[in-house]
């Protein structure tokens, strides 16, 4: 049976511990605050970047569309930077380095433009350039606008880079800690203790968790102040999805830790879970359309049930109810990982 | 008739790592209230007996009763251990870490007693990464007694100490031993063992080698005094007296069983004796008879 004294006093250890080590809190404390100005800059809207074409023959610092062959409504598309280039042979060098997107020939009564078919963004701004062509008039399809609150891009990608940021803080968090305990011999101490394996991981659990909402909240209500985010369901519910999903991600690490002696050995292995964890559970990019078995490996994942459900909650309006198979999903796989690493538990090198 | 109890019995112990044997078929008995202690030069595998004892490694094979059955759940709360190498949480203080410590266990000993009994007051504000060998070794012997323990385990604990903080650690396990408690040590000074030690145990290549009383150990394997005179012109009487000995730049050594009798034949001789100096035999000596004196790893 579980002593909750024991988890509790190794609890109250720990955060002191990481309290006082005023370097590790300094960054932890400082890091929120530095990604908060760096999503301040980046979405600013001023910095935002579109495709990027490359004019020729231009001069100046700055693009001149007197005189060119571009069409108007092309030169005002929010979705175009146009950089001016000198001459066809400094476009031609930019385009192949992937500085620029697209080259036209400002000058040429033939619309002539370059394009690098090694470029993912060249197809797509060759046919926005196309499309620009057409005259304005000459209608092939009926435009119509969605009603109602839209959400932004930014309202459906801020929780992933959040939960990106609690994955990592949470993986390492707690996976080197273990691991430095264990090779400086502090477990060793604590094993002479009546203290058990699961005690131990629990509290060091707790501990991290306890950080890691700490770090959210500062995060999210400074950028909330900044972007004024549209949360269509219950923040607390929210806030809830993030809380499992950090409890999920800290049990991994504890897996991971469990039986490591070596920090390199450890970071290999969280490495191993992470990379794939952050490209395949929708952090960046929405997995629809995506093969049918990388849907399905992306649902081993406790991030992409973080993110679903937070993603949910937050443009969709959603309910516990809504969430009920995404929170039971992390409760599942934090108890899984958890009993697991306390059984395989090593105190010792 | 007094009969001892045994605390503690270790029965064929054995733990071999792949191809290395650590520990090999070793056995000994700890009479409840002494103080035993395992000797042995490094790599003779006592920090891993003690380790399978304290039940922090587990053993190949062999039993280890406590209290004449198997060791169950409640032996951790029962035994305390200083180890060898360990750590502390950083940035706790020496207070912080007694009471976390403490309340891992279900009856403590009072902080103020262990505050005294291991003179911790100076230091109670100290953090745990800032304290002296010394401080850091007396916070050590506090926590192994911090559950009130009645077997304690020490895995050298004066190693790195300076004389004055060896002997203070020495009065602090003769009252750990007044108190009745039993306490089991590893230690690399033989001086300490003699001083503390009501029983030893000297191991070599996993294995005990030797063991009795520090008086019944000497009396065993070293039965010779040593007599050391001043070199200058005594050696060629030695020799014309037959006596076998052995000399340095400055002094000759006799080793004899026959005291009395060598310092008669150095009388009749007319050897000055004024700069003479005699020395029983002790723990080193026994110690390098078994172990040999080449070097160790």
């Amino acid at each position: 049976m579980a002593s909750l004294q024991r988890i509790w006093v190794i609890f109250r250890a720990r955060n002191k511990e990481f309290f006082r080590d005023r370097a590790a809190f300094g960054w932890n404390f400082a890091f929120p605050f530095l990604i908060i100005i760096g999503f301040g800059i980046i979405f600013s809207g001023e910095n935002m970047q579109g495709y990027k074409i490359g004019l020729f023959p231009q001069p100046g610092a700055s693009v001149v569309f007197e005189g060119t062959t571009i069409p108007v409504h092309f030169q005002n598309d929010p979705a175009v930077d146009f950089i001016p280039v000198a001459n066809l042979e400094e476009g031609l060098q930019k385009l192949t380095q992937h500085k620029i997107d697209l080259l036209i020939d400002g000058l040429s009564s033939e619309q002539r433009y370059w394009v690098n078919d090694a470029s993912p963004k060249g197809g797509i701004v060759e046919q926005l350039y196309q499309a620009a062509l057409v005259p304005e008039d000459s209608h092939v399809a009926q435009r119509n606008s969605i009603d109602g609150t839209r959400a932004r891009y930014i309202d459906w990608f801020f929780p992933g880079i959040m939960a990106m940021n609690m994955m990592f803080s949470a993986l390492w968090g707690v996976g080197y800690v273990v691991v430095r305990y264990r090779k400086n011999g502090a477990l060793k101490r604590l094993k002479a203790t009546p203290l058990t394996a699961f005690e131990f991981l629990t509290a060091q659990m707790l501990s991290r968790i306890f950080l890691l909402m700490f770090t959210f909240s500062v995060v999210w209500f400074g950028s909330d102040l900044i972007f004024d985010f549209r949360m269509q369901g219950s923040l607390l519910l929210f806030l809830f999805t993030f809380f499992l999903g950090g409890l999920s991600l800290c049990s991994i690490g504890l897996f991971l830790a469990a039986r490591g002696t070596s920090e390199e050995f450890t970071s290999g292995a969280l490495n191993f879970i992470s990379w794939p964890m952050m490209f395949l559970s929708e952090v960046w990019f929405s997995l629809e359309g995506a093969p049918h078995w990388v849907q399905q490996l992306s649902w081993l994942f406790p991030l992409t049930h973080l993110l679903k459900a937070a993603r949910k909650v937050m443009n969709e309006g959603a309910a516990l109810i809504d969430i009920q198979l995404e929170c039971g999903l992390m409760v599942l796989t934090t108890m899984l990982f958890l009993a697991v690493a306390a059984r395989i538990f090593s105190w010792v090198e | 008739m007094v009969v001892l109890m045994s605390i503690l019995e270790v029965k064929n112990l054995k733990k071999y790592y792949r191809n290395v044997v650590a520990v090999e078929d070793v056995s000994f008995r700890v009479e409840q209230g002494s103080c035993f202690g395992l000797l042995g030069p490094n790599g003779a595998g006592k920090t891993t007996t003690m380790e399978i004892v304290e039940n922090i490694i587990a053993p190949t094979d062999g039993s280890i009763f406590y209290h004449g059955n198997p060791r169950d759940e409640t032996f951790r709360q029962q035994v305390g251990i200083q180890f060898q190498h360990t750590s502390l949480l950083n940035f706790l203080t020496v207070k912080e870490t007694l009471r976390c410590y403490r309340q891992l266990y279900k009856n403590p000993e009072k902080i103020d007693w262990l505050i005294e009994r291991c003179n911790l007051e100076p230091i109670l504000k100290q953090s745990n990464n800032q304290l002296s060998g010394g401080q850091r070794q007396r916070l050590m012997l506090a926590l192994a007694l911090v559950n009130r323990p009645e077997l304690i385990f020490l895995d050298e604990p004066s190693t790195g100490l300076d004389p004055q903080s060896r002997r203070y650690l020495w009065d602090i396990v003769d009252e750990i031993k007044a108190d009745g408690k039993t306490v089991i040590m590893t230690t690399h000074s033989m001086e300490e063992a003699q001083y503390l030690c009501d029983t030893i145990a000297i191991m070599d290549g996993g294995k005990i080698i030797a063991e009795g009383s520090p008086a019944e150990l000497i009396a065993a394997h070293c039965h010779t005094n040593t007599i050391t005179l001043p070199k200058k012109s005594v050696e060629k009487v030695l020799t014309d007296l037959g006596l076998d000995y052995q000399a340095n730049d400055s002094s000759v050594f006799i080793q004899t069983a026959n005291v009395d009798g060598v310092l008669s034949q150095l009388i009749d001789a007319g050897i000055e004796l004024s700069e003479m100096s005699v020395q029983s035999p002790n723990l080193e000596d026994v110690f390098l008879r078994l172990t040999g004196k080449q070097l160790r790893d």
